[in-house]
């Protein structure tokens, strides 16, 4: 267990490592990113570039650079932004990762109860309308892009019906952290929720019916009819018990990715200052700091997330459990 | 009841499927009965509608486009058009079934004795203790060594004739009447196929149950069955006792059977003689016997069906024997 443990960690550190190494390079490598331009202002003197220059270590050789960025990043936390001056990085990370945090972790309930039933309910009546008409809803689910959504849902609920009993207690776009108040984080938090997981609960749905159908054809599942069980315990018991390793399989890839700031596009829509806002805005300004800081702190939940898959798996597949 | 009743009498059973708007016949009345305490073989090669047999009188075929005619008498009662719910009550308790591999057969993610707990408890109120115990003395019985640490087990954790075992434990689990045996030892190496054949002989006398013997094994049917029915291509093609059958087959395509296992004393065979051609596609089989284009003695009769006829101790679909040109008995005599 804690040679796994050590395994899985040193994984991780060289991971990081790689990833920051890459952003690094790439960024340097960028045309036009040169940061001393920017921090020196427009029409800076040549003297003034190069004084910026030499304060902030660009003149330095890039390992230098690299591990200077690194210690300020990870054990002095005080990297600053570039295009912001004096603004810190690690603090800005750490107030936006709960916003995210709560967006993914609500999402993903949702989604992951929604699709299941809706997987499952598709199986159970496979070939009658019931069936049909879950799977079309779950292509449309699928093909509505999030933004367009979030957009309606909030012309709904904050404009056109706000007035009225049904959508009076939405409250204005932002987010409530959950340690101020449970209620307003919940309310606040509720319809960003559905609509970031209308996408997933079609496609998990589908996966999981497709997965159910294919299972239904396995000789274990005839094993279970023949033993006289009744079709729903056949079909709970044996086939979606056993779909659900391809499901967690599918669930731990893109719930890491939404921690890490995939959830761009909803954070957008509802005022959420998220990770994936965090990340965006670095990217369109450029800024190195933070996007090292989101770049990595993405990364620190990618690993994790699949950390707690394969824990997750070893529960779920007894022949994992001797595999290793 | 009656103690000569069967306890299981199949009559005139078709199944076809719907394949392209046509009806693709599968099966085409077939009609044996199993006694009490009797192991019936069923042998004929792939796709002659063994499996597709047992399934329906396990009432576990439900697709879409399935036509199944005839009767099959479970004890009196009428299994085929029986509702899901009263078969589900059959299923598991009166009438088990083995599955030829037991690989894929359990499901994975699950102990072997979750599983076997699990067949007990959907048709018995008992606890869970209680259902252990059970399963633990059946594994015991099966043969299976250390009983109480192999019920914890996962599938994959087992060898083939183990989990073949543990499966015709959990068949046994509620003491069924009739077990379906479909193929029970194709799966498994030789020397462990002798043993479960053994523990399957054994069954009638330990545990009171009817066997149906599903194989395309002639050796397997030797060893194990006191009646035999032949299928080629969805049709019986001879019926009756074991001893009968293998000392003089009545159909060609038994004898040809027969003379393709390798004989036990004697010359040893340059080569094995085999049946030239494949089965028929159920969709183009011929209108009078299924087996006359691979038959050494076809002649113009052949060309309508013929009936199942009496003729000594067997039925035979040929018109041989009533032509007065019988199978010639067997030379060499199958090693008992």
């Amino acid at each position: 267990m804690a040679a796994a443990l050590l395994r899985r960690l040193g994984q991780t550190l060289f991971v990081l490592f790689g990833i920051s190494v890459l952003v690094f390079l790439v960024f340097f490598a960028t045309p036009g990113a040169d940061p001393t331009a920017r921090i020196a202002g427009k029409n800076a003197s040549p003297e003034t570039m190069a004084k910026v220059r030499h304060e902030y270590g660009f003149d330095r050789p890039l390992p230098v650079q690299y591990a200077t960025m690194m210690k300020k990043l990870f054990i002095t936390r005080d990297l600053a932004s570039y295009v912001d001056r004096g603004e810190l990085v690690v603090p800005e990370i750490i107030e936006a990762a709960p916003v995210t945090l709560s967006l993914a972790t609500g999402g993903a309930v949702i989604w992951v109860l929604a699709s299941v039933t809706m997987g499952t309910l598709a199986a159970a009546f496979r070939g009658t309308w019931i069936d049909r008409g879950l799977m079309i809803a779950g292509l449309i689910g699928i093909s509505i892009p999030v933004f367009w959504l979030g957009q309606v849902a909030n012309l709904i609920t904050q404009a056109r019906y706000h007035d009225t009993w049904l959508f009076s207690w939405v409250p204005g776009l932002g987010y409530v952290p959950f340690t101020e108040s449970p209620i307003g984080w919940f309310k606040v938090l509720i319809i960003p929720w559905i609509v970031l997981a209308v996408l997933f609960i079609g496609i998990y749905g589908r996966v999981l019916r497709a997965d159910l159908v294919a299972v239904s054809g396995e000789d274990f599942m005839r094993t279970a009819r023949a033993k006289g069980l009744s079709p729903a315990r056949v079909l709970l018991r044996h086939g979606l018990r056993t779909s659900m390793i391809t499901f967690v399989s599918l669930f731990g890839l893109d719930f890491a990715q939404l921690i890490g700031g995939g959830a761009l596009l909803t954070e957008v829509v509802f005022g959420l200052q998220g990770v994936g806002r965090l990340t965006y805005q670095a990217l369109s300004n450029l800024d190195l700091p933070l996007i090292m800081a989101s770049v990595m702190y993405s990364a620190v939940f990618v690993v994790l997330a699949n950390a707690v898959v394969d824990v997750i798996y070893v529960f779920l597949d007894p022949r994992v459990r001797d595999g290793r | 009841m009656d103690a000569e009743a069967p306890i299981l009498e199949v009559r005139d059973l078709s199944v076809s499927f719907r394949s392209q708007g046509r009806d693709v016949p599968i099966v085409e009345n077939v009609s044996f009965a199993v006694g009490a305490r009797e192991i019936l073989g069923i042998v004929g090669e792939s796709g002659s509608g063994k499996s597709v047999t047992a399934m329906t009188i396990m009432g576990l075929i439900d697709a879409p486009g399935v036509r199944v005619t005839g009767s099959a008498l479970f004890r009196g009662q009428e299994l085929i058009g029986m509702p899901q719910k009263a078969l589900r009550r059959l299923r598991g308790r009166k009438i088990a079934m083995i599955f030829q591999d037991p690989m894929t057969a359990f499901t994975p993610v699950y102990t072997i004795g979750w599983q076997i707990d699990e067949q007990i408890r959907a048709h018995e109120k008992l606890g869970k203790a209680e259902a252990r115990s059970r399963t633990v003395r059946l594994l015991g019985d099966m043969g299976v060594p250390d009983p109480e640490r192999t019920a914890n087990r996962y599938p994959h954790q087992l060898s083939g004739g183990l989990r073949q075992r543990a499966m015709i434990a959990m068949a046994l689990s509620c003491n069924p009447a009739l077990l379906i045996a479909d193929e029970p030892t194709t799966a498994l190496d030789v020397t462990v196929q002798a043993q479960i054949l053994d523990l399957i002989r054994t069954l009638r006398a330990d545990y009171g149950s009817s066997v149906l013997l599903i194989t395309h094994d002639m050796g397997v049917v030797a060893e194990t069955c006191d009646r035999v029915m032949v299928l080629y291509s969805g049709r019986i093609a001879e019926r009756g006792p074991c001893d009968a059958i293998f000392a003089h087959p009545g159909h060609p395509y038994t004898a040809a059977l027969l003379d393709s296992i390798p004989p036990l004393t004697g010359p040893r065979p340059e080569r094995l003689p085999s049946i030239a051609g494949a089965p028929p596609p159920p969709l183009e089989r011929p209108v009078g016997c299924a087996f006359a284009p691979r038959c050494h003695f076809t002649h113009d009769t052949c060309h309508a069906l013929p009936p199942l006829q009496r003729y000594g101790q067997q039925d035979i679909a040929c018109v041989l024997p009533k032509e007065g040109r019988p199978m010639p008995p067997r030379v060499t005599e199958y090693a008992q």
